[in-house]
């Protein structure tokens, strides 16, 4: 493992930093890590919420503390843990049309590429679930084109409508719920990742590789008729 | 069995159903959710009876009015400073009563806090969601909001009239104003003058307050070169530093993770003090270490175990004060005869 950084998070938590950049290699690690303290749950841990490049142990200070988590988690680094679950291939439907891609233009222009190209290059990547984050079913996706990766604005935007489908740096993800993003948005996407079934209700697990396929206004329009926005 | 509906004429906006919140679905972006002044909520439900994670609502400063329709029940109410009508009638802000049909209860912001929690004796019967009635704000799952024209119903309810009375406040809460925070986890991003003005400064809560986070107003902690950080982890305390250098302190329904940098993070205890601030108010923060952070969240947990225990205790009905009084004397009165 290479060199790992602690941080104390207030009283009741400790970030486990593994590597400063996203690569896909540093994330497998961060998972690999995640299913070795699931395995081995240290005492009074809460919960783990796998990043990127990081993970972060929420624990109840009552029973540990930072020093003490830092040396159970310190003890799991070369730990035995079974093989990463093979994931799911998951299409995702997008609408890039008018008002629903209200940052199309911009991006274009940052991209020095047409709208038409964006869309295209958008549609061509790969793209696979890192983790969740932000807000429920935020399902980050990594894998967009060197060509298309753009900074997220220097403030978030509220009352982005659910379902915009928001690109920053390396970074994709569907917008779940009506919420603030300092992402740019460059389509809609009519697929639900939020569902109501109790059994499975995140459409998707971290590690499932997802293609997005367009459709027009009229395709977006009958699949969303009748649903709340 | 006895059912109680109590039917609501009145809510501000963030009147939520929540419970003492859902831990551990985090990786799916679900932050805990539940009471924003976890201590209050506790009071209400235990000073009554109640598991002190029951089902409450809690009320924001828009207020909350409500009749009883059908039933009767005993409620209890803690948080803040507010002003509570029952039948027309003011009784204290923190206490237990009951509520026959036909009595009209009000609920609204008075002096101080932000958030008061109203407790039910008997069974809510309110949505759940991932196993919890805890309401998440921006989506509305769980409990969900109260709105003009809904109801609150009510299943095995009972009448406690030996814990009717005023709920004792507790005396041991740190002072809101002085703010106590562990640094970072990204203190990295931010200069040593920067860091210094972020101790230093006074800050204002803004009206951008709602159960996600409060904005504050105050100096400027703008960083160069930390826009493109990747998306981490964030926590109930965040104090993250937005692009445009404005902090952010996360509050119960807060994001599960973010890419602008946390320059410090609020302890347990006193984010549940900011989150009773208002808009406006003003506060600075003051650096702690990880270990004594630690320390007083052990002390202040002991506080709060015997606090909760005595307010769990019954009052006991007049009867039975009196015969309780009787029973003193008389065995004084047996002890002292020769």
């Amino acid at each position: 493992m290479q060199k790992v950084s602690f941080y104390p998070v207030a009283d009741h938590a400790l970030l486990v930093q593994l590597g400063p950049e996203i690569s896909d290699a540093l994330t497998a690690q961060v998972l690999r890590l995640d299913r070795a303290i699931a395995a081995n749950p240290p005492l009074g841990l809460r919960e783990t919420v796998p990043a990127f490049v990081n993970l972060l142990a929420e624990f109840d200070p009552l029973v540990t503390d930072h020093q003490e988590m830092e040396a159970a988690i310190r003890s799991l680094f070369d730990a035995e843990v079974g093989p990463a679950p093979k994931g799911t291939e998951r299409e995702v439907l997008v609408c890039y049309e008018d008002d629903l891609a209200p940052d199309l233009d911009a991006v274009s222009k940052a991209t020095d590429m047409s709208p038409e190209a964006v869309i295209n290059m958008h549609l061509s990547g790969r793209y696979q679930v890192g983790m969740y984050g932000f807000a429920p079913g935020y399902a980050y996706l990594s894998g967009v084109p060197t060509a298309l990766q753009v900074p997220r604005k220097p403030a978030a935007i509220r009352d982005i409508s659910a379902g915009s489908v928001v690109i920053a740096g390396p970074q994709c993800l569907v917008m779940t719920l009506t919420m603030p993003t300092g992402w740019c948005i460059i389509g809609r996407s009519p697929t639900e990742i939020l569902r109501s079934d109790p059994d499975k209700p995140f459409l998707f697990d971290v590690g499932d590789s997802v293609k997005f396929r367009r459709v027009g206004r009229s395709a977006y329009d009958n699949l969303t008729k009748g649903r709340e926005t | 069995m006895t059912d109680a509906v109590l039917r609501v004429s009145f809510a501000g906006p963030l009147v939520t159903y929540q419970d003492a919140g859902r831990v551990g679905q985090m990786r799916f972006g679900v932050p805990a959710s539940g009471p924003m002044d976890r201590l209050s909520h506790a009071a209400a439900n235990t000073a009554l009876g109640n598991a002190p994670d029951c089902t409450a609502v809690e009320i924001s400063v828009g207020g909350l009015s409500l009749e009883c329709i059908s039933g009767a029940l005993s409620l209890g109410v803690a948080g803040g400073h507010f002003k509570v009508n029952r039948a027309e009638e003011g009784i204290g802000a923190w206490s237990v009563f009951a509520l026959q049909k036909g009595d009209k209860l009000t609920i609204r912001a008075g002096s101080k806090g932000s958030w008061a929690y109203l407790a039910f004796a008997g069974t809510v019967n309110a949505p759940k969601w991932l196993d919890h009635t805890a309401t998440h704000s921006a989506s509305g799952f769980g409990g969900g909001a109260l709105l003009a024209g809904s109801t609150i119903r009510v299943s095995d309810t009972n009448i406690r009239e030996e814990r009717h009375g005023d709920i004792e406040r507790p005396s041991f809460l740190p002072p809101k104003d002085r703010v106590r925070v562990v640094r970072g986890p990204q203190d990295r991003f931010f200069t040593d003058t920067l860091i210094e003005t972020f101790f230093s400064a006074q800050y204002t809560l803004t009206g951008s307050f709602d159960r996600m986070g409060v904005r504050l107003s105050g100096p400027k902690l703008e960083v160069g070169g930390a826009l493109s950080i990747p998306s981490e982890p964030i926590t109930r305390g965040s104090v993250q530093v937005a692009g445009n250098g404005i902090p952010t302190v996360l509050l119960a329904d807060h994001q599960t993770t973010g890419g602008y940098p946390k320059i410090a993070t609020v302890i347990s205890d006193d984010i549940d003090n900011v989150s009773q601030m208002r808009a406006n108010d003003r506060l600075s923060f003051v650096e702690i270490s990880p270990q004594d952070a630690v320390q007083e969240i052990r002390k202040s947990a002991t506080d709060r175990a015997l606090y909760l225990a005595k307010i769990a205790e019954p009052k006991g009905t007049l009867g039975q004060r009196l015969m309780q009084e009787n029973l003193i004397s008389g065995a004084i009165a047996n002890d002292t005869t020769p």
